[in-house]
């Protein structure tokens, strides 16, 4: 099974060199990490950056230089702003090649919930629909089961949409799982001692289960 | 040069009433016109309708105006970081409409480049598309978006001058660009009100022909929301 931080460096191997990715909160966020030296890829953040680095030094912070999470960050020597509206001309324009998001729920068909509990949270969508709508590429990265132990992977999302078919993979700390255009998960890798039938159990959409499936490498 | 320099905020709001429309620039904290927000408290003015990304925290920003009930309705898109919002939203005080950001910033910016809807894909299939045109364009869903219109925009530049030609720092530039753009009167608080001439024509992100008052603003606080740092090695 793997941890948070396994989540993320399985993920950073589906960033390939040349790529302009945008990391949403959370395990996202620590895909940078991982990212393997060699691999050259410049990190949009979508209130207005391309070639977002690092946190900063303690005593160099800029109440100016956050990053959508309102964080505290670096410039990359080649990076550039600009604002919110053309941030997401880029990302509509589909200038942006991966998005990486959490979710709450995913249906068998790549819709994806992960904005609102009805009666109970409500912290708005951000940026999440303009990315979900637009990216080529979408892999998500969450717990295969929420708190309640229930599957977040399912026939079809109960919580309201943030976007329809758009997923393309998933990571969690089960196994990757591809989502097939004609519907259905595809496991594609199970986590170090992770068995099939962990991933079954887990899993309430359609899983579908072709040959061996090969335990990952990270 | 036509002068567009006014004394202080309290000058610079003239003119806006209850139960008006005003963008608030600004992304988080980031970038937020902390003296108009103030002066806006002390004007005392409500049911204002505020169309900004975020609503503040508790005590700071735009929070600072839904602790006073100044705000009747706020039109964003994430809104996480906000106990009193959370409150006034579920117990129905406050109307919120949540937009997709994208679409948000881009309905600010098309007030002020003249485009009246645009088509976007975000939001399609989900609650966002309620009541809103659905057209089909070369076999993709898209979603009829309207540009906003505001009574006043509220912005918060870097550096402007007499003219009102404004130039942002850094990822405070967000949703101030588009929003200078897009009221009916804009308003441009900046850290430094500099000679004209000063500028340079190139590097100027608005033009002054959208900003109607500009003042020096003073005392910034420029609050951090997420102050995080790796240790100096």
């Amino acid at each position: 099974m793997l941890d948070k931080n396994g989540i993320a460096k399985r993920i950073a191997r589906e960033v390939k060199d040349g790529m302009y990715v945008n990391l949403g909160i959370g395990i996202p966020t620590l895909v940078a990490n991982y990212i393997p030296e060699g691999v050259n890829v410049v990190l949009q953040s979508e209130n207005g950056i391309l070639g977002m680095g690092p946190f900063p030094y303690e005593g160099e912070e800029d109440a100016d230089l956050i990053n959508a999470g309102k964080q505290t960050v670096t410039l990359l020597k080649g990076s550039s702003i600009f604002d919110s509206a053309m941030s997401f001309g880029m990302i509509r324009a589909q200038k942006v090649h991966l998005t990486i998001l959490g979710a709450m729920e995913v249906s068998e068909t790549g819709d994806i919930a992960n904005w609102k509990i009805p009666g109970k949270m409500v912290k708005g969508m951000g940026g999440a629909m303009d990315l979900v709508a637009s990216a080529k590429n979408i892999i998500v990265a969450m717990q295969h089961v929420n708190k309640a132990g229930e599957s977040k992977l399912l026939p079809k999302c109960d919580l309201p949409l943030t976007g329809i078919r758009c997923v393309k993979k998933i990571v969690t700390e089960l196994a990757v799982l591809d989502v097939l255009p004609e519907g259905g998960f595809r496991l594609v890798e199970r986590a170090p001692g992770v068995t099939v039938e962990q991933i079954k159990a887990a899993t309430a959409g359609k899983l579908i289960v072709e040959g061996d499936v090969p335990e990952m490498v990270i | 040069m036509i002068n567009k320099v006014v004394a202080n905020a309290d000058e610079a709001l003239k003119g806006i009433e209850d139960g008006m429309t005003i963008m608030v620039g600004g992304f988080g904290l980031c970038g937020i016109p902390e003296n108009s927000i103030s002066a806006l408290i002390k004007k005392g003015t409500k049911n204002l309708t505020c169309i900004s990304n975020n609503a503040g925290v508790d005590d700071f920003g735009l929070g600072l105006l839904l602790q006073t009930k100044q705000i009747k309705k706020m039109i964003s898109s994430y809104v996480g970081e906000n106990a009193e919002f959370e409150r006034q939203m579920l117990s129905g005080e406050l109307e919120v409409d949540l937009v997709p950001q994208g679409t948000l910033a881009t309905r600010c910016m098309m007030a002020g480049y003249g485009i009246p809807f645009f088509p976007t894909p975000a939001g399609v299939g989900t609650e966002v598309a309620i009541g809103k045109q659905v057209i089909n364009w070369k076999g993709r869903d898209y979603l009829m978006e309207e540009a906003f219109e505001a009574e006043f925009a509220i912005v918060k530049a870097w550096k402007g001058d007499s003219a009102g030609n404004l130039i942002f720092r850094s990822t405070a530039r967000n949703f101030n660009q588009p929003m200078s753009m897009g009221g009916k009167i804009t308003v441009a608080e900046v850290e430094e009100l500099v000679p004209l001439g000063e500028l340079v024509p190139d590097q100027i992100h608005t033009p002054g022909i959208y900003i109607h008052r500009i003042f020096q603003g003073s005392n910034y606080e420029k609050r951090i929301e997420q102050r995080t740092v790796r240790p100096k090695k």
